[in-house]
């Protein structure tokens, strides 16, 4: 009878891969903690009140960041007020109206397109498209409207998932009673897709936190205060540095690190507040979708 | 008993969850070089009882077995035997024909290779013991490079018989293997199966009992987890001790 | 029976949600458009061959000479070398998550990398800046380690989170009738795994590979922190300028011909990442086929 044990050579190369298998795990694992680690250290300290509410001053010598924090505020919801109507209205129109394969083909291209551009392209064509062609010039506006084209992938495909969890049989029932067609989408398709639609906005949320290449030329690197909310003048056509891109700024042209470090650490800490509700909104989404199935 | 019992099961317990018993004390000696079919209403724990002469059935998470299952003698829950050595001495077939998705040599050399063959001459003979073993290489000697995935059902059952024959297998386990299969395979893999016997010990699940009486030699009645009766086929089609045995056969359950 | 026409509003609406269908088509069009309105030009002036092939950019120059060959190569170099490191270390690590590890631990480290995507790509260069140059210099012994291998450590890095979750979605999506084929043969589990499972996923591995090349060769931010920026052909310890960071470090100061040249660069990397993405979708039909 043969032998009743796994053969040596075997046994080796079977132990050789599972380390292997765990030493890679252990490395993601260890490079998300070191990163993770190093920037909050070594930017933390550095985060102050005068940080947080002042704008620098070369005159007085300090540092602030007031201006990008709230130009970062504002390209977020700027972006999201454009693109959540475009986004969910293709996706809609993709899963609810569609009636031509090769235009849903078209559509679905074109948004796996997008998702594919890099963010220095996109930076490019919108300060050709928005900043020179609508002239707009290097603004917020401008960046704002990059970043939503950026991000319009992101809010189709995610309402688009969550528009085909509605079970085929609202639909019937609401049409049946004699809805018209943007009645039944508004009372039975979209209430149970809205968390899909949430879960989008944070995606793109995060994405445009985190987004500094398509920002250089279009929303420029202004690092002062603007009063953006007083006036529309101020809104359309002030350059102004989100956090990301006063991050390159400092590091990069000021060589100013304890800034730069405290920039980081706050988007780290932005980075995992984002993607904890983007689970708990999908948890949601998957609760949800398991009652519906029951 | 007159023959040598090759697989024999004592006492054998198992339970999918706490609550949820799959064996109850199933005692059976399987005889060497005969074809035993296992037979039972669906969830009857046949496949299951299969699974567990393999220990296919540790990959269920949560399970628990209790008894004592001999191979030639050798305790196969004994945590010092080595599952991949079982499973080598006892193949199995799946009710879905199952080829990996790589040409046809390289499924029946997979189970070689994986136990150490790697010269190419030698392989070349497996590969070609098996797939004529299987009764399918007239079919395919032209097209083993080819995907598996084309061959037709039938062909791909016959095929993954040749994988399980090419690590020379002792025992030879099949789990409702012609159930997917049209009227003329199902006669082709019976006829293969009354071959192999002369070499193999096979031990089949199935639903049909029309296949149970034209290919077994011995059969076992399997209800609720429990064996029933376990005998000669012609004696338990035609002559059942007990009287669940006589029901299912008769047609009133099941 | 009498055929009710449309209300006003439900007849707004279809054509509102047209025109959102059709404005994500707009947008890829006028991008397009754009890019070759704008990176023509210089094309024409310097012609394609001198443009792809010139292994001399010096745009300030006297006589400015316009090649992009080094950016192309270092772009091609940078991409391979992230690649070849990441993606094994991906793999393997999409390998433990869908097959080897505890469900719990597998639970953990998932978020891990999901994290890791979720990082702004200037933090990364931020660190890589400040931590990984310093430590390249040191060990290497360089006068500066900013260069073509900081930078393909970072871009490693930076595409390993799009390898391990891709990956791991299509081993998760092999049959387990082929894993339980392969152990009934008395096959090992980490024997299974390698040699039915990972060739069984093997389009959806690829499209995880090229994924991650389409990242490489789009990234800016980081790689302009940590690559030197200076026009040299590629060299493994040498600073390099990519596609991406040509545009990205020179834009702000260009004109003339020089800012024309520039958008031509970014017209040939377009067209790269068009390449990469047929073919990315290319495998990922292949794979739902």
């Amino acid at each position: 009878m043969s032998t009743q044990t796994l053969s040596r050579a075997r046994w080796v190369r079977g132990c050789i891969l599972r380390l292997l298998l765990c030493l890679s795990a252990a490395l993601v694992c260890a490079l998300l903690a070191g990163l993770t680690g190093y920037i909050l250290l070594r930017g933390l300290p550095h985060v102050t009140w005068q940080l947080l509410f002042t704008q620098s001053s070369v005159l007085r010598g300090t540092r602030g960041i007031l201006p990008n924090l709230l130009n970062t505020l504002y390209v977020v919801l700027a972006a999201l007020a454009l693109v959540l109507p475009l986004g969910v209205g293709a996706a809609i129109y993709l899963t609810e109206y569609a009636a031509s394969p090769r235009l849903v083909r078209a559509v679905e291209f074109a948004a796996e397109t997008l998702a594919g551009i890099p963010s220095i392209i996109y930076g490019l064509a919108g300060m050709l498209l928005f900043c020179q062609l609508l002239g707009l010039g290097t603004s917020l506006l401008a960046g704002s409207l990059t970043l939503a084209v950026m991000t319009l992938p992101i809010v189709i495909r995610t309402t688009q998932e969550s528009l085909k969890s509605v079970p085929q049989s609202y639909r019937e029932g609401a049409l049946g009673l004699g809805s018209g067609k943007w009645h039944m989408i508004r009372t039975v398709v979209l209430p149970p897709a809205m968390d899909g639609i949430v879960t989008g906005c944070i995606l793109s949320a995060g994405r445009v936190v985190g987004e500094s290449a398509a920002l250089l030329f279009t929303a420029g690197m202004g690092m002062s205060l603007n009063r953006f909310f007083a006036s529309w003048e101020n809104f359309a056509h002030s350059s102004g540095a989100t956090l990301t891109v006063a991050l390159y700024v400092y590091a990069k042209e000021r060589a100013d690190f304890d800034t730069a470090f405290a920039i980081a650490a706050l988007l780290m800490l932005f980075t995992l507040a984002l993607n904890f509700t983007a689970k708990w909104a999908g948890r949601r989404l998957r609760r949800r979708k398991g009652e519906r199935n029951e | 008993m007159s023959e040598p019992a090759l697989l024999s099961v004592r006492n054998l317990e198992l339970w999918y969850a706490p609550a949820v018993q799959a064996l109850r004390g199933v005692n059976i000696d399987l005889p060497e070089r005969q074809v035993t079919a296992l037979i039972g209403p669906s969830g009857c724990g046949k496949s299951t009882f299969l699974k567990t002469l393999d220990r296919m059935c540790d990959l269920v998470p949560g399970v628990r077995v209790s008894g004592s299952v001999r191979y030639r003698g050798k305790e196969i829950y004994d945590p010092c035997v080595d599952v991949t050595w079982l499973r080598k001495q006892i193949g199995m077939v799946f009710q879905k024909p199952t080829p990996f998705p790589m040409s046809i040599y390289d499924n029946v050399a997979y189970g070689p290779r994986t136990h150490g063959v790697r010269d190419r001459p030698r392989l070349d003979a497996v590969v070609e013991r098996s797939l004529r073993g299987a009764a399918i290489w007239d079919e395919v000697k032209d097209r083993l490079k080819k995907s598996a995935l084309a061959l037709s059902g039938g062909q791909q059952q016959r095929l993954c018989i040749a994988r399980a024959l090419a690590v020379e297998p002792d025992v030879l386990l099949m789990d409702e293997a012609t159930s997917a299969l049209d009227p003329i395979s199902t006669s082709k893999i019976e006829e293969l199966i009354a071959a192999l016997k002369q070499r193999y010990t096979i031990v089949i699940v199935t639903h049909n009992m029309q296949q149970a009486t034209r290919i077994s030699d011995k059969c076992a009645f399997f209800l609720a987890g429990e064996l029933i009766e376990f005998g000669d086929t012609t004696q338990l089609f035609s002559l059942p001790r007990d009287k669940r045995t006589e029901d299912y056969i008769t047609g009133r359950f099941g | 029976m009498m055929r009710r026409t449309p209300r006003p509003l439900e007849r707004l609406m279809g054509l509102f949600f047209s025109a959102c269908g059709l404005t994500a088509v707009a947008f890829v069009l006028l991008i397009s458009l754009y890019l070759i309105l704008a990176g023509v030009p210089a094309l024409r002036e310097t012609g394609l061959p001198d443009f792809l092939l010139g292994r001399q950019w010096s745009p300030t120059a006297q006589r400015p000479e316009f090649g992009i060959a080094p950016f192309l190569l270092t772009s091609v170099y940078g991409a391979a070398g992230a690649v070849l490191l990441g993606a094994p270390i991906g793999l393997l690590c999409a390998v433990f998550l869908a097959k080897t590890a505890p469900p719990r631990l597998a639970a953990a480290v998932r978020p891990a990398v999901e994290l890791l995507s979720g990082i702004p790509s200037v933090v990364y260069g931020l660190v890589g800046m400040l931590v990984l140059v310093p430590a390249v210099r040191r060990c290497f012994r360089l006068p500066d380690g900013a260069g073509l291998f900081s930078a393909i450590l970072v871009l490693a890095v930076m595409i390993l989170p799009s390898i391990v979750s891709v990956s791991e979605a299509a081993l998760r999506a092999v049959p387990p009738e082929y894993e339980a084929a392969s152990l009934a043969l008395g096959a090992t589990q980490i024997e299974t795994v390698f040699r039915v499972t990972l060739p069984a996923a093997s389009g959806g591995v690829a499209a995880s590979v090229v994924l991650g090349v389409g990242r490489a060769i789009g990234e800016a931010m980081a790689v302009l922190m940590v690559a030197g920026n200076a026009a040299n052909m590629p060299s493994l310890f040498k600073s390099v300028k990519f596609l991406t960071t040509a545009i990205a470090s020179e834009m702000s100061y260009s004109s003339g011909l020089h800012r024309q040249a520039l958008f031509s660069i970014a017209l040939v990397l377009f067209f790269f990442i068009m390449l990469v993405n047929v073919l990315l979708n290319r495998l990922l039909k292949r794979k739902g086929g």
